[in-house]
């Protein structure tokens, strides 16, 4: 994963709340079985309307989507942040998270930074009446800038350090194998196992 | 110190505590008892094994079915759908390579996962269960934690078993009383979503608690677990009781003899302690709930059945009041309008809300020597091939096909627009499924959430009703008759 200390870009107004991850990318485009390329799904059936926020200059070259609150509800798709980073997203904004959505985003070095409802409705308005305005996100400082405006975001502590050291997960947890073969000799026996496969 | 249900759960399942305070500080680590897979969400984690030179840990603890994709008709037939059809091989590939138990379509044993698992006995009380499937939640009826993860998550469940995991909140949803005739698990859940809202239960995990909860069967508890992600929850979970084990006794990969009683000893401590406090407290009146029907774009956006569509004044705050408006706009639905004099163009009863044998069973007795509406199209999709073949054996196939409706075999279906059952552009859909999202049932598709009983009253009649509207079967009419004469 790329290490993600610091981003500027033109932020992205999207005035709505609880935008789903079928909005985000319709289950259509879950078809596809690579991790890349899905720049052409993200928000397909908004981005059909010509007034859409994202077939607008500047905002169509944007790197920092401002949403509204619930952003990410639905479904575990991770291909939403997939999504969001192939259009070339580096942080989405919004005041509440699902916490799915989140988690995928910490994976992938998509920030999903919590800003206050407040803060969000003020740069809205600074985008909105100078497009093409840049918002900086300083993942080091937590804190957006946007023109005359710095606010604090929150993000837990552990993804903001593997989102700054760019770790794999993965290989996080393997240094602790010792400890997962120790928790595996003592479980129950009763508990189920899959194999050999017991049918009806 | 006392504890809540799915605090327990979560200690007895930490591999590692985590490192405490600090910037750098790793959460825990918990062992994952059963990792559920499909099609849909597996591929680029299978990829990334291979990419990094990796092994899938435990084939024993995994288990995977073909579901989202798979059409319901011609299912002897290739899925014409390319991608589809891709996607599904890869599927097949990927298992064979890593090892992992598959039930393909025509399987006796295929369908959704989140009804396979329960079915085959995998799902046991005070398992952790992961899948990359948002409805994963679906397993904490039986006292499981259960949650839906992301790919990135699949792929590490893969290589390690664990999940690292930060801590949650809990709260309870106390249901108290009883349920009227024709009010169901499903009018609990969204009118639990209703209230709390669709960010309501976020950072949480649901405890379904109270005697409407107990009273429950075990189909009736996975469908309110499973839309506790509708809610925003990272799980939702039900004290598991003598239902539970009565539910579980016998299945295939239930213990047996010995096992099976050190299992119910410890099952029996699966409840949260007297004295435990949740960090919230909901509480919904069982006696006064009516049938519940959504009538926006998101499950929070609901109402009982007999009341109106909501004008989006009724909404003090901004954000709600537009996402009102904008979802009144989609679902081509004006304020004031009575939730019975909508008219739908399709019924859809299946998806892992509500697809298993008892849901069938209850909409049959509805629509039991009726007829159905017929400018209305109805599927009807089990939730899986046992099902299927269950329903068959009790003869539910012939009441919907002389109902009119017509009789699928198990996947996902019109849950979402992934195969092809789709709704058209503007095409309005009572659905049993979990979601009404804009465009989720096929792209301009128009849905409003119900349990199987509104389901089928709302086929007969065409316009969304519940079983209680309807005139008395032309059976009973019949009795009646005699009984006056």
């Amino acid at each position: 994963m790329e290490k993600f200390t610091t981003h500027t870009g033109i932020g992205v107004p999207l005035r709505q709340s609880n935008v789903d991850t079928d909005q985000i990318i319709p289950a259509v485009y879950l078809k596809r079985i690579t991790r890349t390329g899905f720049e052409d799904a993200l928000f397909s059936a908004w981005r059909k309307d010509p007034a859409f926020i994202l077939n607008q200059a500047p905002f169509n070259a944007g790197s920092v989507l401002v949403a509204g609150p619930d952003f990410g509800t639905g479904s575990s798709r991770e291909h939403a942040v997939w999504a969001l980073k192939d259009y070339g997203f580096k942080t989405v904004l919004s005041s509440r998270f699902a916490d799915i959505f989140r988690g995928n985003s910490g994976k992938q070095g998509l920030l999903a930074a919590e800003v206050a409802q407040d803060d969000i409705e003020l740069i809205w308005k600074t985008l909105e009446n100078a497009p093409g305005t840049e918002v900086t996100v300083d993942l080091v400082s937590k804190t957006v800038i946007c023109g005359n405006l710095v606010a604090p975001f929150t993000i837990d502590d552990y993804t903001r350090w593997r989102l700054l050291e760019g770790l794999d997960d993965i290989g996080l947890t393997l240094k602790h194998e010792e400890d997962i073969t120790a928790y595996e000799a003592t479980r129950p026996a009763f508990k189920p196992k899959t194999l050999p496969a017991k049918l009806s | 110190m006392a504890n809540t249900l799915a605090e327990k759960v979560w200690d007895a399942h930490v591999v590692r505590k985590g490192d405490g305070d600090g910037a750098n500080a790793q959460p825990d680590l918990l062992y994952i008892d059963l990792h559920l897979v499909h099609e849909v969400t597996s591929p680029q984690a299978f990829e990334g094994l291979r990419l990094a030179g990796r092994t899938l840990r435990r084939p024993d603890l995994t288990i995977a079915t073909e579901d989202h994709n798979t059409p319901t008709l011609d299912i002897d037939k290739p899925i014409a759908d390319l991608t589809s059809r891709t996607q599904i091989q890869t599927l097949r590939n990927n298992c064979a390579e890593f090892g992992v138990r598959l039930h393909s379509l025509g399987d006796a044993e295929q369908g959704i996962v989140h009804v396979v698992g329960p079915q085959l006995g995998l799902t046991q009380p005070g398992m952790t269960v992961v899948c990359g499937d948002s409805h994963t939640s679906t397993h904490g009826a039986f006292g499981a934690l259960a949650m839906g993860i992301g790919t990135s998550e699949v792929e590490h469940v893969m290589a390690t078993q664990t999940l690292s995991l930060k801590p949650f909140k809990t709260m309870a949803i106390n249901v108290e009383g009883t349920l009227k005739p024709g009010v169901t698990a499903k009018d609990i859940i969204l009118a639990v979503i209703a209230k709390i809202g669709t960010g309501g239960g976020q950072g949480y995990v649901l405890e379904y608690r109270g005697s409407a909860i107990r009273a429950l069967s075990m189909e009736a508890r996975m469908t309110i677990c499973n839309m506790s992600i509708e809610a925003g929850a990272r799980a939702g979970l039900v004290a598991p009781d003598e239902t539970t084990y009565a539910y579980m006794k016998g299945r295939p990969h239930a213990p047996e003899g010995a096992d099976w009683d050190a299992a119910v000893q410890y099952w029996n401590t699966l409840r949260s302690d007297d004295d435990a406090v949740f960090d919230a407290e909901v509480d919904l009146d069982a006696d006064t709930l009516e049938p519940f029907v959504t009538w926006g774009t998101n499950p929070g956006q609901g109402v009982s059945l007999s009341d109106k569509v909501p004008s989006p004044n009724d909404f003090g705050d901004e954000n709600a009041k537009a996402a009102a408006e904008r979802a009144l706009q989609y679902m081509g639905l004006e304020a004031g309008t009575r939730m019975k004099d909508i008219r739908v163009d399709t019924v859809f009863l299946g998806s892992c809300t509500n697809s298993r044998i008892e849901d069938l069973r209850a909409a049959a007795d509805v629509i039991r020597g009726r007829e159905k509406d017929p400018k209305v199209r109805m599927l009807v999709v089990p939730g899986s091939a046992r099902v299927r073949l269950e329903a068959e054996a009790e003869g539910l196939d012939r009441v919907f096909k002389d109902f009119g409706a017509e009789w699928r075999f198990a996947g996902c279906s019109m849950c979402l627009g992934m195969n092809p059952d789709q709704l058209e552009p503007g095409e309005r859909c009572a659905s049993t499924s979990n979601r009404n999202f804009e465009g989720r049932q096929g792209k301009g598709g128009r849905t409003h959430l119900v349990s199987p009983v509104v389901a089928a009253a709302t086929a007969v009649r065409g316009t969304l009703s519940s079983p209680s509207d309807l005139d008395p079967a032309p059976e009973s009419a019949a009795l009646q008759t005699t009984d006056a004469a």
